[in-house]
């Protein structure tokens, strides 16, 4: 089946499976292997892309879904040697181990700060309660965001 | 996790998504927000022939005010049932669950309406409209029916709905002021309820729902009873269980969960006494 959609601001194009999930499409089709692939059961959050501007858990939804959806992953964040504010926040502060929660984590905490722009420490870890980080290393990524709701 | 193979069709209206089901037998499923169908279709619990895509009937997205209830369209996202002005200003107890269910990610794609299809005994929103005292309104071939909430859940993930029939709308009773509570109790973050109490208050008007106390959400009418009859929160909610039948699993004890039940609605009843 025929999926259209805008992927980091470009359209794309594929014939895929309808049994496709859309984590599926932006790592095999689209060769945007940014995002990872956690628990593949919802749970961890690792998969976290934006759909028409909202934050997805790109394991638990079809390709065919977002047919004609604009869909942001971590690759479309930057612009060019710029990093997003957000990416720019998790490294200045520390908000990483050994990154494979990463991508997920900015994409959730971005759609955290669309919905609510000065958040307290209490709305960011409630917010943040979709991504899992098996580091545990939670407190600098809570810092992070408040860090990036500052700029 | 792959999917077994499937036929997809999308639907832009509930009677083509009604005609489009009925064309394919029990080989075919509803496909909303897809989260409660896809985890179990990717684990091979489910393996639906064709997936009928109603996502996109835009018409079956709504929250309205209708006189003495609000009506929700099926459709309507968890998200949106969460950030309702209208609902939290009529039914305050519905969007305070709805931003329980999972993690913001599920309730941007979740809907209502597939909540309570799903018929979930785990799931948030099939308690606390029962509890509520719902109606819930489902279209078939032949035309549209009203469904009471008390009616609706007949077994494990077994509704009342025929397999061509489709829920559409959900209407909940305004609560007028009543005081209300949500208790959730759980080990981790965005994890199902391990017992859950959805409750409101009204003088010796009480509603109280149970999440995961049975093969089906339990709508505890000895509380209710006996708050009517004046009884003691200690009273009433020592009551709890009386129509649960939990079951053991490795979260909890069938006892363990009695017990949950029972703490759980007394604090709920509490926090719902103005």
């Amino acid at each position: 089946m025929k999926v259209s959609m805008t992927v980091n601001g470009v359209a794309r194009e594929n014939d895929v499976e309808p049994r496709t999930l859309l984590v599926q499409y932006v790592r095999e089709h689209l060769g945007l292997t940014g995002t990872n692939i956690g628990c593949d059961t919802s749970s961890c959050g690792a998969c976290t892309i934006h759909v028409n501007g909202e934050s997805v858990k790109s394991c638990t939804m079809l390709a065919v879904q977002a047919d004609g959806a604009n869909v942001t992953t971590i690759e479309g964040l930057a612009k060019g040697d710029t990093m997003h504010p957000m990416q720019e926040s998790f490294m200045q502060n520390h908000g990483l181990q050994c990154g494979y929660c990463t991508p997920g984590m900015v994409m959730a905490a971005i759609s955290l700060l669309d919905e609510n722009p000065n958040p307290t420490e209490e709305d960011v870890r409630i917010g943040l309660e979709g991504n899992l980080c098996r580091c545990t290393g939670y407190h600098n990524i809570v810092k992070s965001v408040l860090a990036a709701a500052k700029k | 996790m792959m999917p077994a193979p499937f036929d997809y069709k999308r639907a832009s209206s509930a009677a083509e998504a009604i005609a489009l089901v009925g064309q394919h037998g029990d080989d075919a499923k509803f496909l909303a927000g897809g989260h409660s169908l896809l985890p179990l279709m990717k684990l091979r619990l489910a393996q639906p022939a064709v997936l009928v895509d109603i996502a996109r009937i835009s018409d079956l997205s709504y929250i309205r005010e209708e006189g003495d209830h609000i009506a929700i369209g099926a459709l309507t996202r968890h998200h949106d049932v969460e950030h309702s002005a209208l609902l939290k200003q009529h039914v305050p107890l519905l969007a305070h669950a709805a931003s329980h269910v999972g993690d913001p990610q599920v309730r941007h794609r979740g809907t209502i309406g597939g909540s309570i299809a799903h018929s979930d005994s785990a799931s948030d929103l099939p308690a606390t409209t029962l509890a509520l005292g719902a109606t819930y309104v489902a279209q078939g071939p032949n035309g549209t029916r009203e469904i009471a909430a008390t009616d609706f859940y007949k077994g494990f993930l077994e509704s009342a709905l025929a397999p061509d029939e489709m829920l559409t709308e959900i209407r909940v009773p305004k609560m007028n002021g009543a005081g209300w509570s949500f208790q959730k109790f759980n080990r981790r973050a965005q994890d199902w309820a391990i017992v859950g109490v959805a409750a409101w208050r009204r003088g010796n008007e009480a509603g109280v729902g149970l999440v995961n106390m049975g093969s089906v959400p339990i709508l505890a009418t000895s509380v209710a009873a006996a708050i009517g009859d004046g009884a003691s929160i200690a009273d009433a909610a020592a009551l709890a269980a009386a129509q649960a039948e939990p079951q053991s699993d490795n979260n909890a004890s069938s006892e363990y969960r009695e017990h949950l039940a029972k703490v759980l609605v007394r604090r709920a009843l509490e926090q719902s006494t103005k």
